[in-house]
């Protein structure tokens, strides 16, 4: 009798258990397979219930985000400025890393705990200071030139997002360069291999796990960031983040949804063809971390 | 000499750029923050003229920096609290009950933290349509119409809304740090308080929690700072602070203030106050969470 109950108790929560697990998924895939179908339906189609399926795959959405929106030209600026920070990011914060985590020199620490002070920063804060800066520095460089520079840029963009991404990423590199063995460097060193060839030749190798994560975490933050590239780009080269946001409040004031949606699927399916090529890693790597930007 | 002298100039190679680099755009910003704070600033041209503290003096009567601050404190509380449960839920569910497919529901929670949070604005907006919204229309197809709402007209609904907006998009990626830390638990553990009759919810409330609650108390403090950022991406992009300064939050106060409006000084000392804020309530939090850690 005992047993019976215990077992209709077991039984009860199992059912509990299914029913949460299906109903956050289901919150979470209706959302995003509705941007999906909502993005080949015609604008006719969005007045009825939104339940019903497209009637056919209507692909002038996308054709008018690409060619009204410019959405193309937001998806150039995207690539160019993430390919650039995440170029700049490993080009400094590789040997950075290195030299901090396995040599010992005066001011080691101090630099430590700076890369550390520099996690607790909020990119929020900081954007209008960066915005003032460049302006200033445009000034001075306007006398010279005779044209902005430096705000309106895509490679400063790349730049700030790269520095902004420094703390994380050496805090990370850093904690794996500590867990390989001296062995490797004595054997370089005795093979007659000089500093910056067993760094690059031997060690960064050794680090590509590591690597690929950083490379991951920060695709996906450069890749959706808005609001440094909102402030520092007030005039040209945009990112698709911004044009997206200009895109929805166009659409919205001339209700015209399905551009709006084309532009949604634009944004977000790289992340997710990206994400499921590599989630596993994705998310065994971000326990290395333990910290997210 | 040269031995030495290379290993520093080596050093110097590796090191300098990143170092310049942090200063530059991270350190003298934030400093900046400061300095302009304790100053009058109309904007690009106009003189900067130095008043020590008067800006925080004029925040003290602003009513929509202290609506901003409420509603930014009620946010991070309600969002914290909501998506721990859920995350702490999930993470044990998925670790210690043999569930049909676990690995498949470990890759779908995780999809809203990889989404743009421009694009989580697009989705909620789009969930939340008092017409053709999805909400809404679920709530039609069970015959709830009286719980129908203008999820994002109403003053009173709409912090609401974000803060769901907020819950959905963050449970997935606490939800994996609590999973590995939950997977670390020697499984002897469980065998030998089930063998002395523990049911399910005493095994969690007496082994599960106590040792992941470590990895919790640190999250904890990293949530406050991401709650407050993604609360003001996510206020400026859905609903630009509206209706009616409801859904202001501190930082996107700043940002209009500072950029919108064009007071600087103004706008950096909102940005001191929220820094100060923040730092406080994170050491607040790990001293009251703070607890003997179990080890095993």
């Amino acid at each position: 009798m005992k047993n019976s109950k215990k077992i209709s108790l077991d039984g009860l929560m199992r059912v509990f258990i299914y029913v949460a697990l299906i109903t956050l998924a289901v919150s979470i895939i209706v959302p995003v397979a509705w941007v999906f179908l909502a993005s080949i339906k015609q604008n006719k189609e969005f007045y009825g219930s939104p339940w019903s399926l497209p009637e056919g795959i209507h692909l002038a959405n996308f054709v008018e985000a690409f060619q009204e929106a410019q959405m193309g030209e937001y998806l150039l600026n995207s690539v160019l400025v993430t390919a650039m920070a995440l170029l700049i990011l490993l080009l400094v914060a590789l040997p950075a890393s290195y030299a901090l985590s396995r040599f010992e020199f005066r001011g080691n620490r101090l630099i430590n705990s700076i890369v550390k002070a520099g996690l607790f920063i909020n990119v929020s804060y900081i954007a209008v200071p960066i915005f003032l800066m460049l302006l200033d520095w445009d000034t001075g460089l306007k006398a010279m030139l005779g044209n902005d520079l430096l705000l309106n840029n895509r490679f400063m963009l790349a730049l700030i997002y790269a520095s902004t991404a420094l703390p994380f990423t050496i805090y990370l590199l850093s904690s794996y360069f500590k867990t390989l063995p001296a062995d490797f460097e004595e054997a370089a060193s005795i093979d007659g291999a000089g500093y910056y060839r067993t760094m690059f030749s031997v060690m960064f190798p050794m680090a590509a796990p590591s690597i690929v994560i950083v490379i991951l975490f920060n695709f996906l933050l450069f890749w959706n960031e808005y609001i440094l590239a909102l402030t520092l780009m007030p005039a040209s080269n945009q990112t698709l983040p911004v044009g997206l946001l200009n895109l929805m409040a166009a659409e919205r004031s001339a209700v015209n949804y399905g551009p709006m949606y084309a532009g949604m699927v634009i944004v977000m399916l790289p992340t997710l063809i990206l994400y499921i090529m590599v989630q596993k890693r994705l998310t065994q790597g971000m326990t290395v971390g333990g910290v997210k930007g | 000499m040269s031995k030495s002298k290379s290993r520093q100039v080596f050093i110097g190679v590796c090191v300098a750029p990143a170092l310049i680099l942090l200063i530059v755009f991270m350190f003298m910003p934030t400093f900046e923050v400061f300095r302009m704070s304790l100053y009058s600033w109309g904007g690009f041209s106009n003189t900067q003229q130095f008043v020590g503290f008067d800006n925080f003096k004029l925040l003290w009567n602003d009513m929509t920096f202290i609506r901003s601050f409420q509603n930014s404190i009620f946010l991070i509380v309600v969002v914290a609290i909501v998506t721990f449960a859920f995350a702490v839920f999930f993470a044990a569910i998925l670790t210690k009950e043999n569930v049909k497919g676990g690995n498949f529901f470990r890759i779908i929670f995780y999809i809203p933290n990889i989404l743009s949070i421009v694009v989580i604005a697009g989705i909620f907006s789009a969930v939340y349509d008092p017409s053709g919204g999805l909400l809404n229309s679920v709530l039609d197809i069970f015959s709830l119409e009286n719980l129908q709402q203008m999820w994002l007209g109403d003053q009173k609904i709409v912090i609401y809304s974000l803060a769901a907006a907020l819950v959905w998009q963050a449970i997935g990626y606490y939800m994996v740090m609590y999973m590995s830390s939950m997977a670390a638990i020697p499984p002897s553990f469980y065998e030998a308080a089930s063998l002395e009759g523990a049911s399910k919810i005493k095994q969690f409330t007496s082994i599960t929690l106590p040792l992941v609650w470590n990895n919790i108390r640190t999250t904890l403090t990293f949530f406050i700072i991401s709650t407050i950022n993604l609360s003001f991406l996510l206020v400026k992009a859905m609903t630009g602070g509206g209706p009616d300064g409801s859904t202001e939050v501190f930082l996107s106060y700043m940002y209009d203030q500072a950029y919108g409006n064009s007071t600087f000084g103004y706008g950096m000392a909102i940005g001191v106050i929220v820094f100060l804020f923040s730092f406080l309530l994170a050491s607040i939090v790990s001293r009251i969470t703070k607890r003997d850690v179990l080890e095993y």
